[in-house]
């Protein structure tokens, strides 16, 4: 990447370590300057595919960025990546934990959707096996440097040489073969302006990407809540026998837990968050609101809340609030 | 309705005029009235703060008059987990609890993020008010927010909280100027108000006690002055008065509040509110809510 960009990442790194030099400033661990090691573990979850669980957790220093579901799958011609994680670094672990399981290295990424958690290990990849939805690469191209500047602050150390990779803007819907490995790709938004979802055939797994959360609250920086429930209904009627969320554990259910529990969240969230406005509550206050006891199982529930009256707040004022 | 008036107020005396003398700002976008109290306090005088501030000392010296300095759990500055966007970070304060059982009423609220480069957001003068306030503000780094609370005896009662914060809620242009339709709109006003006697609403953010929860919010870009070519323009004050003209409450207002800046306060229940609110371009944004 370019010199300024490597000169604003140091810059970025320099911050932080002042920070923590600086006496007297409680709250945040500061002392965290030196990141770990990535050691992503997999799971076996169907023949020749494996899911590599992400913390249940917001972005922190403590997990490295290392949020987000990722899904490995064998191929004759190389490993199938669907989201390479967060950070160079991941991307390599990936990998590396790829050619140990497949015999292959990764021979292609799927990107599901812009967020840095699914997007920036793209950065460990040669950027002509990078693929995602034509959406996807345009809201990287607008904001995957700010999306990554945000996480170079959380993650310091751990984003080391994460130079964001633009991945081909060339996935299409419809079925596919790669590697003699028989897959479908399914082109929805909501979550984001572009969402990947992808089928395996031989294991009949469905790969949801963030457009399903499980057990862990839904993120909505780039939502519409509408075309998100329209994805949903879309993904409910797509026949599988395994759902895995982006965020959350596997659904093996077979009766759509995890699809059902993202509409209940997001339905839910939408009402309370205009209820809010009409009763006469600041930002501040729709944050505090209680959250129902049916998702007291949901991890970061009270922080997704508090993220989506940001996104939501202003706009349901500016269309509730009388005019004076 | 709303009544727009360009109200061109003669010259800088009468910006100046609008401006509470005790909001003092620091940095280049300073308020033409930003003077320093006379009273202000000896800085040995300014107790050692509990958040551990490297600026408390310098902010309290400057905008604390005299009285005593409290470090006040009653003072409640309720912010959330983390600061998702901060050009609008929402803050709520509440400090009814300092007035209950008959204790002196609160007559000033000073909401101060010691880190910004516009460290006072608002300077609300109660008058009739209950002290509580809630709004949105920008937020420049890693800081401290809190609200000095000044009592009818003069004590200070200080509350507040650290929060962590990326870079740029003060030196980023706001997504009007971006979008470029910031003037089709400045001014626009939307509120309403909800009082005790609306029933259900009486377990949630309605007050008691022939009081009235208020909300308003305007349209303007809250310019900072700190962005390249874009000169400080923003709204100053706002006062909000009775039916029959008596002030209610008032505040000055720094262009640390978020664009499109909010407000919600408590008043009595005595009816319509009329408000007005100037911004530094000596334009008037004037209506009124009915009950
Ligand atoms: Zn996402």
């Amino acid at each position: 990447m370019s010199a300024a960009w490597a000169c604003r990442r140091r810059a970025v790194l320099r911050g932080l370590v002042a920070g923590a030099l600086a006496p007297a400033l409680p709250g945040a661990a500061l002392a965290e300057r030196f990141a770990g090691a990535y050691d992503p573990q997999a799971e076996a979850i169907g023949d020749g595919l494996w899911l590599v669980r992400g913390a249940d957790e917001p972005i922190s220093f403590a997990n490295g960025g290392a949020i987000a579901n990722c899904a490995i799958l064998a191929s004759d011609d190389g490993a199938i990546l669907f989201d390479p994680g967060a950070s160079r670094g991941e991307g390599h672990a990936l990998d590396a934990l790829a050619k140990r399981l497949t015999g292959k290295a990764v021979a292609r990424v799927y990107i599901s959707h812009l967020h840095p958690d699914h997007a920036l290990g793209a950065a460990a990849f040669a950027p002509a096996m990078v693929h995602a939805l034509p959406a996807t690469r345009a809201g990287l191209e607008r904001e995957g440097e700010a999306l990554a500047d945000g996480m170079y602050r959380l993650l310091a150390d751990w984003m080391k040489g994460t130079d964001l990779v633009l991945p081909r803007p060339d996935v299409r819907a419809g079925p596919l073969v790669f590697g003699g490995r028989s897959i479908e790709l399914v082109a929805l938004d909501g979550h984001t302006s572009g969402d990947l979802a992808l089928i395996d055939h031989a294991t009949g797994t469905l790969l949801a990407g963030d457009l399903v959360f499980h057990d862990r609250a839904p993120a909505t920086p780039h939502a519409d809540l509408a075309a998100w429930r329209a994805a949903l209904d879309r993904l409910e009627a797509l026949p599988h026998r395994l759902l895995v969320p982006g965020h959350g554990p596997p659904d093996a259910s077979g009766r759509h837990h995890a699809i059902a529990q993202t509409r209940d969240w997001l339905g839910w969230l939408e009402e309370t968050l205009r209820d809010c406005v009409k009763r006469g509550l600041d930002m501040g206050e729709a944050g505090e609101v209680p959250i129902p006891a049916r998702f007291s199982g949901m991890k970061a529930a009270r922080y997704e809340l508090q993220r989506s009256v940001s996104h939501f707040y202003p706009a349901m004022e500016a269309s509730l609030l009388p005019r004076l | 309705m709303v009544r727009r008036i360009a109200a061109g107020l003669a010259g800088k005396a009468a910006l100046a005029a609008l401006c509470v003398p005790a909001l003092a700002i620091v940095g280049p976008a300073a308020c033409p009235a930003a003077a320093q109290d006379p009273q202000a306090l000896d800085r040995a005088q300014v107790p050692a703060d509990p958040l551990g501030s490297p600026m408390w000392e310098h902010h309290a010296a400057g905008l604390l008059t005299s009285g005593r300095i409290l470090f006040d759990p009653r003072v409640a500055v309720r912010l959330p987990l983390l600061a998702e966007n901060q050009h609008v970070f929402p803050v709520t304060v509440d400090a009814r609890a300092l007035e209950a059982n008959g204790r002196p009423k609160v007559r000033r609220i000073v909401l101060l993020a010691d880190l910004n480069p516009i460290p006072v957001a608002v300077d609300f003068t109660l008058h009739r008010a209950a002290p509580f306030l809630a709004t949105r503000i920008k937020l420049d780094q890693r800081t401290p927010v809190r609200a000095l609370v000044q009592t009818e005896d003069g004590t200070w009662h200080v509350g507040g909280q650290w929060i962590d914060a990326a870079g740029g809620g003060c030196s980023a242009p706001p997504v009007s100027r971006a979008r470029g339709d910031w003037a089709d709109h400045l001014g626009e006003a939307r509120g309403a108000m909800w009082s005790a006697a609306e029933g259900p609403q009486l377990d949630g953010p309605v007050p008691p006690g022939g009081m009235a929860r208020l909300r308003l919010a305007f349209r303007h870009p809250m310019d900072t002055g700190l962005v390249e070519n874009i000169p400080p323009y923003f709204i100053e004050s706002l006062k909000l008065r009775d039916a029959g003209g008596a002030v209610l409450a008032e505040m000055a207002i720094a262009a640390s509040v978020a664009e499109d800046p909010a407000f919600t306060v408590i008043v009595p229940a005595t009816g319509a509110v009329r408000f007005e609110a100037v911004d530094t371009g000596g334009l008037v944004f004037a209506g009124t809510v009915q009950p």
